[in-house]
Parts: structure tokens; C-alpha cells; sequence
């Protein structure tokens, strides 16, 4: 994969996870909005509750319930912050 | 002098038990920095990625924001300070608390009314002993903070912030209630295991450095909703972000003041240890040696009193 997609899952009381992605699934209060690699600087509000999906290179994707969170994008890579964020339990999709 | 050997090995059953008690908090209190600190540590990344949000914000957003603009008048300021819920922290709570009344002090020479937002037990205990309000205070979280404990606080005091704002000299304005018009906060701060210090801060409004970046380098992003809607939800959660920061701190120096103070109370309580165990001996050895003298002197009396005959 050339093009990755650096990513930080944050709470407030510690980091969740960090990593390469592919891409990032996220609901913000005005629509879903999926980020690729080179997305252009964007801070968005998250729904109130949402999930975040981060979905991995080899077609893995990490599920988080997230609360009071907000996404910020800029040339670092995707930032989820989060009053609290934890791992969804395995769904379907 | 058998009771004063008496008297003296009570004295050293007391001194160590006490020491037993404080070289155990201390133990307690060594495992609890090191927690502390962990705790401080996995707390930074957000707190960073939120100041930098803000500021990236704050240059884009109009900045009318009521948790922004310094109130014209200001009658009210609540302060909130943070001490622990158990003592035997040596001068720890004592410092957050003078540190909070030179503040009062000084916010009353200014013609402001100060209103207390307490945390922990020991500034609760301060204040009502001496017959003082307090607006609101939280106990029982004082070791081990949690981020939901520090929203409690931060909601309550953003209500009275906002509440002040429709606040007129004689009237508490149309909501009825006495809010406040700025917000302080004293906590304290660990600087290292040896060092920390008690300080006051302004919490609010709040003063958001619009940093010069060139030109160039500042990301020109979009916002999502608008950029003024996203300051508004994000200004209470950097006020809390604040708030638990300032926990995580006083917790760790919490626990540093009381390794502290126990370490030089079992310190202390060693030396008293070794003083009355060597008093204990030669008050010992007195006894013994009167005993002897009393004995070979009684004999001799009565050989010369047999020799005599």
C-alpha cells in the first residue's frame, strides 16, 4: 500500500490506538464522511453517539463507539478525539 | 525505676506501630505517584490535539463566544480549588489553600465578590470550620480522578458562568440566578517528585492565543458544521480538558506531598526508635546495678554485723 493514512484514536484519559490506515469511516452532525489518504484539512463535530470505523490495510476494520468526540484532518493524518471512545463489539455490515 | 523502663518500652511499642502506618502510606503513596504520573501522561495527547484544534479555530471563527469575551463588569468570580479528601500530605493542602485565599484576597481588593467551587474534603473541612460558603464542592475522587468527575465540576461551572452573564449590580437578571463572572481555578501543579507548587490560574473567559503562523503553513480547513457552531461545542470541552488536567496534577502531587511527609515521619519515627531503646537499656542497667549494689551492701551489713558478734 504506498498511500496510508496516518490515524490517532484519542480520549480524553488515554490514546486508544494509533496506526496506518487505509481509510476512516466517521459521522459528523452534517453527513457520514469517509477520509482517504491526502484529504484536504477538515474539523468536524461527531454525532452524538457515532462509530467510527478505521479500516486497515489487509481488510481488517477497528470499530470504535465514540461520545463527545470531534475529527480533525490535517497533513498529519486523521485525529479522532473523544470524551470516550471504546472498541464496538463485533457487528455485521 | 523498673516503672520507668516500663513506661519506656510502651513508648517504643507506639512509636512503632506509628511507623509501621506511615511507612506503609508511604509505600502507598510511592505506588500511587507512579499511577499519577502514567495517568498525566496518556491525558497529554488529547490535551494537545485540542489546543491545537482550538487555535486553528480561534483564527477562523468570529470570536463572540460568551467563554471568550472578558465580562465588562464584574461582580462575581468563582474559584475553584482543589485540595485532597485525607490529610497526612504534609503542607500540601495548606499551600493549595493559602494560595486560594491570597487570590481572594486580591480578587476582593479589585471590588469582586469571590465564590468558592470546592474540591476534596480538606478545603470542604477549611471552609466550613470557619463558617464560610461554599457554592458547590465534590468530594471522594481526590486520589484517582476520572474524566466524568472533572465534567461534573466543568458543567456546573459553566452554568454559573453563563448564568452571570445577564447579572446587574442589585439583580441576579432574568434567569434568577446569581451566576458568576469569571472563573479561576487553584490546583497543584507537580513539577517533579520533590517539587510542587500551588498556583491560581484564570480558567475563564478564556484567552485563546491566535498564534502567527506563516502564511503558507496554516492548513485552510473546512469545518464541518460551520466554524462558530464548532467553537461553541469545543470551548466547554477545553474548559473540562482543563479542569481534568488540573486533577491529574494535584492528584500526583497528592500523593508526592504524602510519600513526603511519611517518609520523614518513619525517618523520624527511627531516630525516636534508637533514643528510647538506648534510654530503655541504661535506665535498665541502673536498676540492675542498684539491685546489686543494694544486695552486696545488705550482705556486707550483715557479715560485719555477724563478724561483730
Amino acid at each position: 500500500m504506498a498511500n496510508q493514512l496516518p490515524v490517532k484514536v484519542v480520549a480524553v484519559e488515554e490514546r486508544i490506538w494509533s496506526g496506518e490506515a487505509e481509510m476512516v469511516v466517521a459521522r459528523t452532525t452534517e453527513g457520514e464522511i469517509g477520509v482517504l489518504p491526502g484529504h484536504s484539512p477538515l474539523l468536524g463535530l461527531l454525532k452524538e453517539p457515532s462509530q467510527v470505523r478505521v479500516k486497515l490495510a489487509g481488510g481488517e476494520q477497528l470499530t470504535y463507539d465514540v461520545s463527545g468526540g470531534f475529527l480533525s484532518i490535517d497533513a498529519d493524518g486523521v485525529t479522532v478525539l473523544a470524551e470516550s471512545a471504546t472498541p464496538a463489539t463485533p457487528e455485521s455490515h | 525505676m523498673a516503672g520507668q523502663v516500663q513506661a519506656l518500652r510502651r513508648r517504643i511499642r507506639t512509636v512503632r506501630s506509628t511507623k509501621k502506618i506511615a511507612k506503609a502510606q508511604e509505600l502507598v503513596a510511592t505506588s500511587r505517584i507512579a499511577k499519577a504520573q502514567e495517568r498525566v501522561a496518556a491525558s497529554k495527547p488529547y490535551a494537545e490535539a485540542i489546543t491545537e484544534v482550538l487555535t486553528a479555530l480561534a483564527s477562523n471563527a468570529s470570536i463572540d463566544n460568551p467563554l471568550l469575551v472578558p465580562r465588562e463588569r464584574v461582580r462575581r468570580a468563582g474559584v475553584l480549588l482543589i485540595t485532597s479528601d485525607r490529610g497526612l500530605a504534609g503542607a500540601y493542602n495548606a499551600n493549595a489553600i493559602r494560595t486560594a485565599e491570597q487570590l481572594i484576597q486580591r480578587l476582593k481588593a479589585d471590588g469582586k465578590d469571590a465564590v468558592l467551587y470546592v474540591v476534596g474534603r480538606k478545603g470542604v473541612g477549611y471552609y466550613r470550620f470557619r463558617n464560610r460558603p461554599i457554592e458547590t464542592s465534590w468530594t471522594g475522587f481526590s486520589e484517582r480522578p476520572s474524566f466524568s468527575d472533572a465534567k461534573k465540576i466543568g458543567d456546573a461551572l459553566l452554568e454559573a458562568f453563563i448564568a452571570g452573564a445577564d447579572d446587574t449590580d442589585s439583580h441576579y437578571g432574568p434567569d434568577g440566578i446569581q451566576g458568576v463572572d469569571e472563573l479561576h481555578i487553584v490546583s497543584t501543579q507537580f513539577k517533579s517528585l520533590m517539587t510542587q507548587s500551588a498556583e491560581a490560574h484564570f480558567l475563564a473567559p478564556m484567552q485563546v492565543e491566535e498564534r502567527e503562523v506563516e502564511a503558507g503553513l496554516r492548513p485552510a480547513y473546512e469545518f464541518e458544521p460551520d466554524a462558530d457552531e464548532l467553537l461553541d461545542a469545543l470551548l466547554p470541552k477545553y474548559l473540562n480538558t482543563r479542569i481534568y488536567a488540573a486533577l491529574l496534577s494535584s492528584a500526583a502531587s497528592e500523593s508526592a506531598s504524602r510519600r513526603r511527609a511519611m517518609k520523614s515521619a518513619s525517618d523520624n519515627a527511627d531516630d525516636l526508635l534508637k533514643r528510647y531503646t538506648r534510654e530503655m537499656n541504661s535506665a535498665r542497667q541502673a536498676a540492675i546495678t542498684q539491685e546489686i549494689s543494694e544486695i552486696v551492701g545488705g550482705a556486707n551489713a550483715l557479715a560485719a554485723a555477724g563478724s561483730d558478734v
